[in-house]
């Protein structure tokens, strides 16, 4: 039996890793387990790898890195080679730079060597010690053959932990926290009983609903012009609800494609229920409107502060990353767009006639015409403050953010959780963070493809000094480092202010008595 | 009457009863008062009725409340509903101020109006706490009339009545006013500069005040909303409508432990049953159609016939052959009204896709087909035969289209000139009809609006029926929803009798 003389070589090995509850970088006893669990199929054809029963030290990935060359399934690269030839092979993925994304066996090494399922357990748990706002905590998973699995739950992250690594999920969701374990919500008497209790409040960015205003891409692509609208979305709405709702614990996930999404763990957002949190997307949503509602923003005057400042705000990206970069209205029929949407009559004749006669004029320049025009005395008629309004107006509809409000109005709506796979892009859904907003490159974010090769250089180069020191984590190893240290500390400051919390509830409780 | 409400079980109250020194004496309760013309029936009534009197006070309680949702089915505006309602009050549910009487509050009459109310809101609470459904129903109406009475209440009193709340509300200091004038002003709308400076501001948790969010009419800063004495209604109503919701699921759970099912059981039964409105789902008679073949194939044939809605949303798939999310399920809902079955819905959209594979449909989009007509999801037994057709009061107040979505109604949600160049391409060229649809848009009467284009297309067919008097003025009737709108125009242009399975005008069955 190969499984049992693996895992006895490695027991002794790795008692110390035991006692941490949730390793981010698994211990190796557990990857013993799991093999065992999920692979027999492969350890089956591969047969007995007999060579390492006589090395005592020897490592249970190396063991794989083994199993792996000789697996025809994964024709190895040129280094991975060569590291079989070196005496302690110590490349424990041995993935081919050519494997793609959504290969399960890429999938499950991810799960296992770099989600940081500790901090996720804590996030979403709000203190260290297991309680039911975990273990009540609905998770669904979109399984590789793409079916749909709802209501899974887990009393600890370690047990959500091993149920990834079973069932090795494409990616997984989270939603609310219920009255009871979602698992056991057909146990209940009453199905009233189960109903959900509290949930962080989301948002959902996404590009596709910028399509009509975007010219540099449309659908799925993003490119770094584009991007800038999620940008300018991500400033305006994390200043709202931290100077206007007063909450602190915000973060910002990339979607790993297109969009971006922001959770808020605040104690009071978290309980908030449905009629409140459609109050909160209505009072941030600003553009409405179908495709055939014309103009989209009509807000009232005087603007409301919380317009006034997010203008503030987009007012430079409007001149910059909308006229620039977009340059919305240089053919004549987007022109026409424009001219729609500006008040006075008279005055769009003069600016028509003006742009006929330059075709390709810019949208800068077209923009600076409506002023000059209007200076000019292009039209007797013209009321300036309308003409004001109006363009601020425009301003909002090219720039201010475009929620999907509907994923933030409902408690039970499920997110895709942090730290997944995007299907489509094999992109990790990393944090954003917010104090360096403009440096985030969408498309610099890390693969999960190259993640797994990062270890294996890393592996490569620093072997000794592994030896020495304190085991470095996998993630550590990898371009993943600054996300995950980043959801670290944003977790840690949550917990703090959460414990906070829980005292002064025993200092109010005690008073009573 | 019925123990269901925590605020019953007050610890410093209960000790009063001495229940326990005196054993087997029978719990005397306090005498209820009732001080004010309003209430936020907090306390459940504790003294004892006639039968008669509990049937009758819930009968006419129901009445109001009934007329009630019917203005807001009509889109009557408040002053209209406050007109029409008023007289009604006044005969089945009076309710006088206390400057009414010489006696004031005490007065005996006063009081006996005041019981009568009181009783009659929780007989009717739980009457309709027993669904989901009717508990939002009957929750929103008592709101309704509960703002009615408050706007029309006597200033003082209402100000007594707020006073006696104790709401938790912290009044803004002069100085954090002064700073923060403009922010106030800006945010507050219809407030003169002198309002702002020296009318009085209270601070309250933002979720206290969800309406005034949602509208952007108040000021916020760190988690606080600064609200104006004015706005004070706001909050007494989402006071009042918390403590009815909580108030309503404290009596679904406590009504089955009601032992007791020969006396109040029936009348609460029969009570529920009889709130018959048109916001309700269609009934089996509304959807069949006699004679008429519904299948995928037909269903382009028929969508001449279809409300404005409907067509835009059948032009719009057939144009992009593709609808996203909402308008799906709004044109599923509405097929599945006019009796496309299940197999034929799935047909009719798996080639309406027809720019995607086989596989995506089946991934993405079967599983919604499936959703709307009940055939998965959910709990077996609670999720029935699926969602019902949206009414036309569901499609103009949930879910506006957003950014690319064409579903809702093209009255409500088109700029007007949009809604003109559809109206054009249906058919609709008729200048006085157009003039008339605009003038109805713009005073958001969207009802009327679309009725005129109905009776546009078809004026010839209603002229015949009305001569030959085969119709009556029941089923010509205002149309409300869109499948009453598909059925009436299909019967019309096939010179069907009306009586032929169309269930009586609007009074469909709940």
């Amino acid at each position: 039996m190969p499984h049992s003389t693996a895992a006895d070589l490695i027991t002794p090995s790795s008692p110390l890793e035991e006692d941490s509850e949730l390793p981010d970088a698994p211990p190796h006893a557990l990857d013993v387990k799991e093999e065992r669990e999920g692979d027999n199929q492969k350890e089956l054809e591969i047969g007995v790898p007999v060579r390492e029963d006589l090395k005592p030290d020897i490592k249970l990935e190396d063991l794989f890195d083994d199993v792996d060359d000789e697996d025809e399934e994964f024709p190895s690269s040129g280094a991975t080679t060569g590291m079989v030839e070196s005496s302690p092979p110590a490349v424990p993925i041995a993935l081919a730079p050519s494997a793609k994304y959504t290969d399960p066996e890429v999938m499950l090494a991810f799960y296992q060597r770099l989600f940081p399922f500790r901090y996720l357990f804590q996030w979403l748990n709000h203190s260290i010690k297991p309680s039911n706002d975990f273990g009540h905590r609905e998770f669904a998973f979109t399984l590789q053959n793409d079916a749909y699995l709802r209501y899974q739950s887990y009393p600890t992250g370690d047990l959500l932990r091993k149920d990834v690594l079973r069932v090795n999920p494409s990616r997984f969701e989270i939603g609310p926290v219920y009255t009871a374990p979602p698992r056991d919500r057909k146990t209940l008497r009453k199905s009233t009983a189960f109903r959900p209790m509290a949930k962080e409040l989301v948002f959902d960015i996404d590009l596709t609903d910028y399509d009509e205003i975007r010219t540099c891409c449309s659908k799925a692509n993003i490119c770094h012009k584009c991007w800038s609208f999620v940008t300018m979305a991500i400033k305006v709405v994390d200043t709202a609800l931290r100077e206007d709702f007063g909450f602190q614990h915000i973060m910002w996930v990339y979607s790993g494609r297109r969009g971006a999404h922001a959770w808020i763990s605040d104690k009071r957002a978290r309980i908030m229920d449905d009629q409140r949190r459609k109050a909160l997307a209505g009072y941030l949503e600003v553009v409405k409107g179908g495709a055939q509602s014309g103009k989209k923003v009509n807000v009232k005057r005087p603007l409301h502060p919380h317009l006034a400042r997010s203008l503030d705000i987009l007012k430079d990206h409007f001149q910059h990353d909308i006229l620039e970069d977009q340059d919305p209205w240089a053919e004549p029929e987007k022109a026409e767009r424009l001219l729609q949407l500006l008040p006075d009559k008279a005055l769009n004749d003069a600016l028509r006639k003006k742009w006929d006669a330059a075709p390709g004029r810019s949208s800068a320049s077209k923009w600076a015409d409506i002023d000059s025009l209007a200076k000019a005395g292009a039209s007797k008629t013209l009321d300036g403050r309308l003409l004001l309004e109006a363009k601020q107006d425009i301003v909002l509809e090219y720039t201010y953010p475009r929620l999907d409000v509907e994923v933030s109005k409902k408690q039970i709506h499920l997110l895709k959780s942090p730290f997944v796979i995007h299907p489509g892009t094999g992109r990790v859904c990393v944090p954003i963070d917010t104090r360096r907003l403009t440096k985030f490159d969408p498309l610099g974010v890390p693969t999960v493809t190259e993640l797994l090769g990062e270890i294996d250089d890393f592996d490569g180069q620093d072997l000794k000094e592994e030896d020495e020191g304190k085991k470095i984590q996998d993630y550590e190893k990898t371009s993943l480092k600054p996300y995950v240290d980043y959801f670290r500390t944003y977790v840690a400051s949550l917990l703090k202010d959460e414990k906070g919390l829980k005292r002064e509830r025993i200092d109010d409780d005690a008073m009573e008595f | 009457m019925i123990r269901q409400d925590y605020n019953r079980i007050d610890p410093k109250r209960r000790s009063t009863l001495d229940h326990k020194k005196k054993q087997f004496a029978i719990p005397t309760y306090k005498q209820q008062e009732y001080p004010h013309r309003l209430n936020l029936y907090e306390v459940p009534p504790t003294a004892e009725i006639t039968l008669e009197q509990f049937e009758q006070w819930a009968i006419d309680r129901l009445r109001i409340l009934a007329e009630l949702e019917a203005c807001s089915f009509r889109n009557k505006t408040p002053a209209e509903t406050a007109a029409h309602i008023t007289p009604l009050l006044q005969k089945w549910l009076p309710l006088h101020s206390n400057t009414s009487s010489s006696a004031g509050a005490q007065d005996e009459s006063l009081k006996l109006e005041r019981q009568k109310d009181h009783y009659s809101h929780f007989i009717l609470r739980l009457a309709f706490s027993s669904t989901e459904d009717l508990r939002r129903r009957f929750a929103r109406i008592e709101c309704a009339l509960f703002k009615l009475r408050f706007q029309n209440d006597d200033a003082r009193e209402r100000q007594a009545f707020v006073e006696s709340l104790q709401l938790d509300w912290e009044v803004v200091s002069e100085d954090e006013k002064r700073s923060l004038a403009t922010n106030l002003a800006n945010a507050t709308p219809g407030l003169k500069q002198k309002e702002v400076e020296e009318g009085g501001w209270f601070k309250v948790d933002f979720e206290t005040v969800p309406e005034l969010v949602e509208s952007r009419r108040v000021f916020l800063k760190a988690g606080k909303a600064y609200v104006p004495v004015k706005e004070q209604m706001t909050m007494v109503l989402a006071g009042f409508n918390e403590r009815l919701e909580k108030g309503l699921e404290l009596a679904a759970r406590a009504f089955p432990r009601l032992d007791e099912d020969d006396r109040l059981t029936p009348i609460l039964n029969h009570l529920s049953k009889n709130f018959a409105t048109p916001d309700s789902t269609l009934s089996d008679s509304d959807s069949a159609l006699s004679g008429a073949t519904i299948n995928a194939a037909s269903i382009d044939g028929l969508s001449q016939h279809f409300p404005l809605c409907m067509r835009n949303l059948h032009m719009t798939l057939r144009k992009n052959s593709h609808l996203k999310h909402f308008g799906r399920l709004q044109y599923t809902l509405f097929l599945k009204g006019i009796g496309l079955n299940l197999e034929d819905c799935l047909i009719f959209w798996r080639q309406a896709f027809k720019l995607i594979t086989d596989d995506t449909f089946n991934k993405e989009y079967r599983y919604n087909v499936r959703h709307a007509y009940g055939d998965v999801g959910g709990d077996a037994i609670r999720r029935g035969r699926g969602y019902s057709p949206f009414s036309c009061q569901k499609i103009l107040t949930e879910h506006p289209p957003g950014n690319g979505e064409t579903h809702g109604c093209p009255y409500r949600h088109f700029s007007i000139d949009n809604l003109t160049t559809l109206l054009q391409t249906t058919g609709v060229n008729d200048r006085d009809v157009l003039r008339g649809v605009k003038e109805d848009v713009e005073k958001k009467r969207y009802h009327i609006a679309c009725n005129r284009v109905f009776e546009f297309a078809y004026k010839d067919d209603i002229k015949r029926v009305k001569e030959d008097k085969s119709w009556g003025a029941a089923e010509l009737d205002t149309i409300v929803h869109p499948n009453s709108y598909f059925k009436r125009a299909y019967m019309l242009s096939t010179g069907a009798k009306a009586g032929a399975g169309e269930s009586r005008g609007d009074a469909m069955e709940l």
